[in-house]
């Protein structure tokens, strides 16, 4: 049915959209996978980048209530969590859609119009980069290489990949999740 | 090079600094072993008291590699060698410096401040005009002014780490780290919020280490300028007992104190808390008394003048409660009068006094904040000429109990070990302290070992800052001290874990405390204390596994009527596991104000004469007869809550209160409130109108502790000398010189040069101080006691061989546990607890006027527990009335689950709230001490008064 690359339907469907800000952290499967992360570690704080990934995956962003439980769970302090959480881009310190679309914008892609890929999510979306839609399912944003040149324009939503996205497949693709 | 006793001599290694042989031990940086040859590296990231890390790479040297290396982190290596200096170094430094500086905003503050700018002073160093470097700019980076102290300039900040090294691993306070990256990367306090609203304790040490104009100290009225255009003026903190060393900076031009720098002693090591470094403005507050005042013949008979300290919540014209005393309220009640006029007043009264109703009608309150030197001559008067024992100051309420405990069994008061060592202890225990509230910079110690690995156990029915850095925290029921302790013991005999050597050689009366500890297993101290038996025994392995254990403690152990008990347990599992006497042990009751061990030294306590020599020995006291040339009262006197209640009871009836504002500070106040009405004469000197003087016939101006020179004795027994910084204001005289003056008039000649004539006379009549001169005591001070002040620092650990017992022998003294004497009912539900906050000192008097600590922490309120406040429907914020069977107060409440459910937790500094309005003055039975840590309470929920509810809002 969709030509996409034969990577995109080998990749986890982790295309979870449904994000709980206020979900404990951490309950259910999410405990178990907490502890077997711990267990992987000499030291609780050796943990903090997969631990901030897991809290993420739960609750969609690090807001500074979960950045403190974060440190309350590593034994670090809220300083040293936020250190590390606005280091990295991946982390959202802002609320986002339940989709995180990101459209690499970085050369390769750029140089295969990226740049209008972006703009066809935007105006899909109707949002502004790094907005909320006002149906609160989308963030566009732009992102920097996703290493997969080869294949460009490439879009990750959420944590799926999409490969070779031109603007005319955009509508499509926003359709098809869930 | 000699040192430290007990660690493992380094291997020593030998380089070359630019052509100059240096031999140091292994592991010493090269920043550090030029240092030692009068070799100059610069630095930016580095500082002497701090990890290095470097970051900032202008310190870096060859050392014959293919690059350079940073001096302040590499370590010298045999036959290394280095060169500090060349033309590409120098270049190196120079780009770096111009990096850094094409982003740099226009005004440094620190450059504006102190001028010590360590950027620009490189700047310079390497003649780099800023305008001319060919490098784009950032659009600037914003300032955060949100703390009442500390300025933060984001765009002046290099990333040097200075501060979060000195937040995270001087002072343990964890607040600041770095957020973003590339251009956005800035220190963000917590998670990035503005400094004010973060959980910053404002100790300022950031701002101390900062190198830049990143982190500065904002001016509290006295504008900061370089400290070389300022006089410095060595000194020593006013506040608590952990005595800091500090360096003023005075504007003399001013009169008044700029700033503040810690110093290197070895009891603070330059650190200091908020109080130390910001709170000495309340010296030059307007409100200083700086005249005699007379009360007016109108305004008898006495009674409370202004609305707070009649008890009203609020002031009588309608202003706003709290704060300072209203001085409209309280003046036109007194006169001014001159100092000859007030004095013989003063010394008439008293004789009269003397002659109606003998000399055990007067009594005497000295102040725990006051000098060794006006405690000895103010005992002095009330015993040489009042001919009273009726002398007594604050210690009373703080450690009384404990150090009836340790007379009784170790036969000295005064603490074995100094809290410093700490460093030296695998396990240590905090019980009933808030010490990082209360002795922050001695908390800084115990969390550094705690950090570096020292075990780390604490007990508290409340959850104080230091038990965040607990490896286990013990949170009791309120007063159940003595059944943990016993259990503790239980399990160390139970499972032999117990220095049998010790005990059978240094201690006596085993036995008996084994009979005792046999009948408190854990399984029933589970039931009083709320902790599960297995923790009980897990904690109490850790305790008797030690190798070096210290115990420290606080007001949560003393003000119980089991107080003594509570010590004595503490003592007995110290003596137990053989923690006394050697590195890393000891029983350290950490002293609450910066004078308390000096004053109880200097004999301010109504049984012993100076050093703890008996009243009721005649032998001691003909030693003090001939001394003082007058005979002496054999009669113990009464203690602080005694002579109040022989205030009511006409018994006492003549006063001289000095630096003691028992109205605030007793429990009980309603009691106080009759008792000081109802002295014939009340005389209080002292520099602030404080809610006591509402009660005085006479007011005498004092002069603050920055306007004197005198010793002060730390926690430690670390005697230190506070020097003047100040001119008095008005007429406000000297304490000492106002004390024998009425002396004088009363017939009895006490006559001194100066402060050290008075000292030198206190040190040949306290053996321990003995040998002591202010010029040995420069310039960190001299522990007592000191054999060789001349080289030595004095004795840190007590008691290696011998107690000073009769038998040299430590004893046992087994405590059975008691209920507090008031416990909760259907009436009064709630537990209150009573304590300090960080940025207040007791009644208030100075801190409130503090300008820094009164913005930081402006008015009363009270802790509950989220759940309780749910129970009763509740709101934080909301305001509520406490009620006790003795009187009632209403403060807001916030929410907090670090006070457990059950239990209120009060702060005692605030006048319109005065939490010892509710406080039981029940006594234990040894160490005269009141409950201030228990009793019950009702708590309503208040119905909002307009004028309470306008307080809050802007006025
Ligand atoms: S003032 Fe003290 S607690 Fe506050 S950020 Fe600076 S070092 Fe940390
Ligand atoms: S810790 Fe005590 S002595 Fe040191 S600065 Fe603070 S209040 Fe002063
Ligand atoms: S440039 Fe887009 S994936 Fe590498
Ligand atoms: S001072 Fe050595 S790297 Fe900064």
């Amino acid at each position: 049915m969709r030509d996409w690359h034969p990577a995109v339907a080998a990749a986890e469907p982790s295309q979870k959209a449904e994000r709980d800000p206020a979900a404990p952290l951490f309950g259910g499967v999410y405990r178990e996978r907490f502890e077997r992360i711990l267990g992987r570690y000499p030291t609780k704080r050796a943990a903090l980048l997969p631990v901030l990934h897991l809290a993420q995956e739960v609750r969609g962003w690090l807001a500074p209530e979960t950045m403190t439980r974060v440190a309350e769970l590593l034994d670090l302090t809220p300083a040293q969590v936020r250190a590390v959480a606005s280091f990295y881009t991946m982390f959202n310190l802002k609320p986002v859609g339940s989709y995180l679309v990101q459209v690499c914008t970085n050369i390769a892609c750029d140089l295969c119009g990226a740049g209008k890929v972006l703009e066809r999510f935007l105006s899909e979306t109707g949002t502004e980069p790094g907005a909320i839609s006002a149906d609160g399912r989308y963030t566009v944003v732009e992102t920097e290489c996703l290493g997969a040149c080869g294949f460009a324009t490439a879009v990750l939503i959420n944590d799926r990949f999409y490969e070779s996205v031109t603007p005319e497949n955009v509508p499509a693709l926003l359709a098809e999740l869930p | 090079m000699a040192s430290a006793v007990g660690a493992p001599a380094r291997r020593l290694v030998t380089c070359s600094i630019d052509g100059r042989p240096v031999t140091v031990p292994e592991g010493t940086t090269i920043w550090e072993a030029a240092r030692q040859l009068g070799i100059e590296i610069p630095v930016l990231c580095h500082d002497p008291r701090l990890r290095p890390v470097g970051v900032c790479r202008v310190c870096v040297v060859d050392v014959g590699e293919r690059v350079l290396a940073a001096a302040c982190v590499r370590g010298v290596a045999d036959g290394m060698k280095v060169t500090t200096t060349s033309e590409g170094i120098e270049r190196c430094r120079k780009t770096l410096t111009e990096l850094l500086l094409s982003d740099y905003p226009r005004e440094s503050r620190r450059e504006a401040t102190l001028g010590d700018d360590e950027l620009l002073a490189l700047a310079r160093r390497y003649g780099i005009d800023r305008e001319a470097i060919p490098l784009p700019r950032g659009d600037g980076r914003r300032e955060d002014l949100s703390s009442p102290v500390i300025a933060v300039d984001h765009a002046a900040c290099i990333l040097c780490d200075r501060c979060i090294r000195a937040c995270d691993e001087v002072q343990h306070n964890d607040v600041i780290g770095r957020t973003g990256k590339g251009y956005g990367a800035r220190i963000a306090f917590d998670l990035d919020v503005p400094m004010g609203e973060s959980t910053c304790v404002s100790c300022g040490e950031c701002a101390a280490v900062c190198p830049t104009g990143a982190l500065t100290h904002k001016s509290l009225g006295v504008a900061i300028h370089p400290r070389a255009e300022l006089r410095a003026v060595d000194s020593v903190c006013p506040y608590c007992g952990v005595g800091c060393a500090v360096t003023y900076y005075v504007d003399l031009s001013k009169n008044a104190i700029a700033f503040a720098d810690g110093r290197p002693s070895p009891g603070n090591d330059s650190r200091l808390c908020v109080k130390g470094r910001y709170g000495f403005d309340y010296a030059f507050h307007p409100q200083r008394l700086a005249k005699p005042l007379i009360r007016r013949g109108e305004y008898y008979p006495k009674g409370p003048l202004s609305g707070d300290v009649r008890g009203e919540g609020r002031g009588a014209r309608g202003r706003k409660p709290g704060g300072v005393v209203d001085s409209e309220e309280v003046l036109p009640a007194f006169r001014e009068a001159s100092w000859d006029e007030a004095l013989d007043l003063v010394a008439r009264r008293f004789l009269e006094i003397r002659a109606t109703h003998g000399p055990d009608a007067l009594a005497g309150f000295g102040s725990a904040k006051c000098s060794n030197e006006e405690a000895y001559v103010f005992q002095k008067l009330l015993r040489a000429v009042f001919g009273t024992n009726n002398g007594d100051h604050c210690t009373r309420l703080c450690h009384a109990s404990s150090v009836a405990a340790l007379l009784e069994t170790i036969g000295s008061g005064a603490v074995t070990n100094v809290y410093g060592d700490v460093r030296n202890a695998d396990v240590v225990l905090v019980a009933g302290s808030n010490t990082t509230d209360n002795h922050p910079v001695a908390a800084t110690f115990i969390k550094d070992a705690a950090a570096r690995g020292t075990k780390l156990l604490v007990v508290d029915s409340r959850e104080t800052g230091i038990a965040r850095h607990a490896h286990h925290f013990l949170r009791i029921a309120p007063g159940s001290d003595v059944a943990l302790y016993n259990a503790w013991m239980h399990v160390l005999i139970e499972e032999d874990l117990i220095d049998h050597e010790f005990v059978r050689e240094r201690t006596e009366g085993f036995d008996a405390l084994k009979e005792v500890a046999r009948r408190y297993p854990p399984e029933l101290a589970e039931g009083i204390c709320g902790v599960p038996a297995g923790r009980i025994r897990e904690v109490a392995r850790i305790f008797g596994r030690a190798r070096a254990a210290l115990i420290f403690w606080g007001m949560g152990i003393s003000q119980h009527t089991h107080g003594t008990d509570n010590a004595r347990c503490l003592i007995s599992l110290a003596l137990l596991s053989g923690s006394v006497g050697r590195p890393g042990t000891g029983l350290h009751p950490l002293r609450g104000q910066n004078n308390v061990q000096g004053a109880s030294d200097a004999g301010l306590i109504p049984m012993v004469y100076p050093d703890y020599q008996s009243v009721e020995d005649p032998a001691v006291q003909r030693q003090f007869e001939e001394a003082w040339g007058v005979a002496l009262n054999p009669k113990r006197g009464l203690t602080v809550v005694e002579i109040m209640e022989g205030a009511l009871r006409k018994t006492v009836r003549g006063m001289y209160i000095l630096g003691e504002n028992p109205f605030l500070s007793d429990p009980n106040i309603n009691k106080v409130r009759k008792a000081l009405a109802s002295l014939d004469f009340l005389v209080v000197q002292d520099i602030f109108l404080t809610e006591t003087a509402e009660f005085a016939d006479v007011i005498l101006p004092a002069t603050s502790f920055f306007e004197k020179t005198g010793t002060y004795t730390n926690t430690d027994r670390r005697v230190q000398i506070g020097r003047q910084a100040l001119e008095p204001p008005g007429d406000a005289r000297l304490d000492w010189t106002i004390v024998c003056e009425i002396a004088r008039r009363m017939g009895y000649r006490m006559e001194y040069r100066d402060a050290e004539e008075i000292f030198d006379e206190l040190t040949s009549l306290a053996p321990s101080y003995a040998g002591l001169t202010y010029r040995s005591l420069e310039p960190y001070g001299k522990l007592w006691p000191c054999p060789d002040p001349e080289t030595g620092d004095g004795i840190q650990i007590l008691f290696d061989d011998a107690f000073p017992t009769p038998s040299g022998r430590a004893k046992f003294v087994p405590a059975e546990y008691q209920p507090a004497a008031e416990l909760p009912d259907d009436e009064y539900p709630f537990v209150l607890n009573t304590g300090r906050l960080l940025e207040h000192w007791h009644t208030g008097t100075m801190t409130r006027r503090a300008r820094a600590l009164h913005a930081i922490q402006p008015s009363a309120f009270c802790e509950m527990n989220p759940e309780d406040l749910e129970h009763l429907g509740i709101e934080p914020g909301d305001l509520v009335t406490l009620r006790s069977r003795r009187g009632s107060i209403t403060l807001r409440v916030q929410a907090s689950p670090r006070t457990a459910p059950g239990a209120v937790f009060v702060p005692f500094h605030f006048r319109e709230a005065a939490a010892n309005a509710l406080t039981n003055d029940r006594l234990d039975p040894y160490g005269k001490i009141p409950e201030l840590k228990f009793c019950a309470v009702r708590v309503e929920k208040a119905l909002a008064d307009e004028r309470l509810e306008h307080a809050s809002g802007p006025s």
